[in-house]
């Protein structure tokens, strides 16, 4: 097998993970071999402004996006049924070209609560044990806690530029901000994006009903903006065509614009594109990674030798490196013993459409992180008591953009679907619709995993992974609550339709896209006996390999998760050039 | 079992079919291939217009508020995505064994047949299924009982036969009406930007700044299209 020069570091993955530890680890000395499967795309070439605003490119063909054919997974509900491959798009939005899912992403851009990273602790003092161990759920703290992950929340927040207003600066609650947020060292390096038609409603009716409103934190920068990487970025035009899209005008935060222009003039730095990882190499002594070995573009197996090997290739697909490497313990849901593709979860999500008479909500004019939140009833923010449920959601409402193709699926109940009464029904309402959306946290469950399949292999002959999950009772009862809270939000808009929606009804699927944000697999502790990776994101079995990216939270939070996906690389850096490189090849210890 | 064992098969079949017609290879160029408008076919036989016309003018017929379907380029747009990496399935995981439950488990039917195939299958189906009831060509039948068959289609009354998932054609067709009316007219529908104009869409703007206050207001805005301004 050929054999590339040895590289200090062997970075798998070139999304926002990957570019993040690529670039403080490069800037900090080493030298850094990155492999990405995708091409290189930029938004210059790849989605200028002449070329950006085009739904059906984009967005009902998902052209940015990485096809089944070369990247899917398989699924079943339950232990005892036979797992089935996913053929078309569905849940896994991975992107096709470098920058992965951060190139095409909307930007909705969050930091998680306090209570998301201790939610077994917190839940049994507040609650008692009963409802952190109900038979079914699986609660793990993180082996952190948000005081940990501050200032790397801060440092990716001024590497994205994210557009936002402050709720808690330093213990000071401000009116103008969501003021369930915690503490923050500084406000967002740009201030919070406008406040457009379906926000403004939201708004009052929320303020009416003593709930507090705010505009949710975009990577949509909302003015003339250069981060600390050297990278400038400029105002948001409120196009509206981001989620699926490149931004062509450089405003929305991606790793192309915020990263790469460093990587691309850093000497340590060099990326090997449309090069697949197969598997992490490991040592004769089990516990030491050696590099990668990758199929590169003409089908040829390269071996790439490094003295650290980071996967960032996403949640799913660090699951499944592991697991085709051998390193660690996959997760058995008989026993709950086993680390790799333990605590698998999702977003619960429920909430409602709305219809207005008469309105002119103008929704072409949008950004892809835009919108209007309350946190009133997210994770802990409100008592649980009296309620059979942990968790909770946050409701947003959004001002995304026109999509006119996407959109005559937005009708009221009854509205034919074509002929002269859809056509009627859609001029009407195209300007009228809004929608609620909450977003809720997920739960892991002793029976919601990811192994191999037995059955189906990618184009290389490697075993898809296999998702096993459904909705667990805490998260149903938590989908319902929210919803009828929706209800009564869109009641109080003034809709004159109000259509609640609840995916959590239903058996999970990932044909149906309740959302992409897939959790878990490789998860964070304190405990080695329940998580695959430390709190510096380094596998207890591996200490070489640093395993970072949404596979590494043990429960998800009511929120979007690239934000703290951005923080955990900038901490995984943190860690090894501060603490690893002094003792490679050992754990770090706190 | 039965349907998806027979579509494996009739993939040899349309493959023929198409072999002496142009395709675009799996690589997609930077700028969107704009359509021919000259009325040649890639990928449509003159019959299968005929068939296809007559549904895509009761899924979107022409009234007051815009043309119908066909009117606005709906054919062109179709046969363009048909003849290129959509109607392929160029995304598609196609790896079998083909699971009887795969439908149930994930609540959505699954192809691995091709846009292509499945026009392909399903127009004969319906026209066969026309001429058995009706004795006539689905396009010649009166409008009303035209919408009652893509209605029985709709809602799964009527079955088309064993190589058709008659349901997921008509949501199929359905959704490339939609696409071809409302897409950007570089790809042959949305004719003078009739589908935005009809709801008012303004296009492929990207600068609003200037509405951002502006909030709730009726704002009469120029449309603009990748290649055309209104």
């Amino acid at each position: 097998m050929a054999r590339n020069t040895k590289a200090d570091v062997v970075v798998v993955g070139l999304g926002w993970a990957g570019s993040l530890i690529a670039a403080q680890l490069s800037h900090g000395g080493m030298r850094v071999v990155a492999i990405d499967r995708g091409p290189r795309i930029d938004p210059q070439t790849d989605t200028p402004l002449t070329v950006d605003p085009d739904e059906l490119r984009w967005s009902s063909r998902k052209e940015l996006l990485a096809k089944p054919r070369d990247n899917t997974l398989t699924m079943r509900n339950t232990l005892d049924q036979i797992a089935v491959p996913q053929r078309e798009l569905g849940i896994l939005e991975l992107g096709g070209g470098a920058g992965g899912q951060g190139f095409h992403w909307a930007g909705m851009a969050w930091r998680f609560t306090p209570w998301d990273f201790q939610v077994r602790t917190e839940t049994i003092k507040r609650y008692g044990m009963p409802r952190a161990e109900d038979g079914e759920l699986q609660l793990q703290d993180w082996g952190l806690t948000y005081d940990d992950l501050e200032p790397d929340y801060d440092g990716w927040e001024r590497i994205a530029g994210i557009a936002g207003k402050a709720g808690n600066l330093r213990g000071k609650v401000t009116n103008e901000g969501n003021p369930f947020e915690a503490p923050r060292s500084q406000d967002y390096p740009t201030p919070k994006l406008k406040t457009l038609r379906m926000m403004e409603i939201f708004n009052k009716a929320t303020l009416e009903l003593g709930l507090n409103p705010f505009t949710i934190p975009a990577a949509n920068v909302s003015e003339a903006y250069a981060n600390p990487l050297g990278a400038h970025l400029a105002p948001c035009t409120y196009c509206g065509f981001c989620q699926y899209h490149g931004c062509g005008n450089y405003s929305k935060s991606t790793p192309q614009t915020c990263v790469f222009p460093y990587l691309q003039k850093e000497p340590n730095f060099k990326v090997i594109s449309k090069a697949c990882v197969t598997r992490v190499n490991k040592a004769a002594d089990g516990r030491t990674a050696t590099g990668v070995t990758y199929i590169n573009e003409s089908g040829k197996e390269i071996e790439q030798p490094g003295d650290i090997v980071c996967l960032t290739a996403s949640q799913m697909d660090n699951v499944r490196l592991l697991l085709v490497s051998g390193i660690g313990k996959p997760y058995d849901p008989l026993s709950s013993e086993g680390v790799v593709g333990r605590n698998f979860s999702y977003q619960t999500v429920s909430g409602a459409d709305l219809w207005f008479e008469g309105d002119k909500i103008n929704p072409f004019i949008g950004a892809g992180g835009l919108g209007s939140q309350i946190d009133n009833y997210n994770g802990d923010n409100f008592d649980h008591s009296s309620l059979d449920f942990i968790g909770g959601a946050g409701i947003l409402t959004l001002s995304r953009g026109g999509a006119p193709i996407a959109k005559t699926n937005n009708l009221p109940p009854g509205t034919p679907r074509w002929g002269s009464g859809f056509k009627k029904a859609y001029s009407k309402y195209y300007q009228n619709h809004g929608v609620l959306f909450n977003q809720g946290t997920s739960m892991p469950t002793k029976h919601g995993y990811i192994d191999l399949d037995p059955t189906y292999t990618d184009r290389f002959g490697i075993p898809l992974p296999r998702l096993t999950y459904t909705y667990s009772r805490n998260d149903r009862a938590m989908a319902k609550f929210t919803k009828e809270r929706a209800v009564e939000i869109g009641h109080q808009m003034g809709a004159s339709h109000v259509a609640p929606f609840d995916f959590a009804q239903k058996p999970f699927t990932t044909a149906i896209g309740a959302s992409n944000h897939t959790i878990g697999g490789a998860v964070m502790g304190a405990d080695r006996s329940t998580s695959a990776v430390n709190s510096y994101l380094q596998a207890w079995d591996c200490p070489n390999a640093f395993v970072i990216g949404a596979s590494a939270f043990p429960n998800n939070a009511g929120y979007n998760p690239t934000g703290t996906v951005g923080a955990l690389a900038l901490r995984a850096a943190r860690a090894i050039l501060e603490k690893y490189v002094r003792h490679p090849g050992e754990l770090i210890e706190d | 079992m039965k349907r998806r064992e027979l579509l494996f098969r009739a993939v040899a079949v349309v493959t023929a079919v198409a072999a002496n017609r142009t395709t675009h290879g799996e690589e997609e160029g930077l700028l969107p291939k704009t359509t021919r408008r000259d009325g040649v076919r890639k990928v449509l036989t003159q019959g299968q217009e005929e068939i296809l016309k007559a549904v895509f003018d009761r899924l979107i017929p022409g009234d007051e508020l815009g043309p119908s379907a066909s009117g606005a380029g709906c054919l062109d747009f179709l046969d363009d995505q048909l003849a290129g990496g959509y109607g392929e399935g160029s995304t598609i995981y196609r790896d079998g064994p083909v699971q009887p439950h795969e439908e149930q488990m994930l609540q959505k039917a699954q192809f691995i047949s091709t846009p292509r195939e499945r026009y392909y299958f399903g127009l004969k189906a319906l026209e066969a299924y026309s001429l058995k009831t009706d004795g006539a060509s689905f396009a010649d039948l009166q409008s009303d009982r035209q919408d009652e068959i893509l209605r029985g289609m709709e809602t799964g009354k009527i079955e088309l036969g064993e190589d058709v998932n008659t349901k997921g054609f008509f949501e199929l067709m359905l959704t490339n009406a939609r696409e071809g009316y409302f897409a950007d007219p570089c790809y042959g529908g949305n004719k003078d930007m009739a589908g935005w104009k009809m709801i008012g869409f303004p296009g492929a703007r990207y600068d609003y700044r200037a509405y951002t206050e502006r909030t709730g207001q009726e704002l009469n805005l120029v449309n603009v299209s990748l290649i055309l301004k209104g």
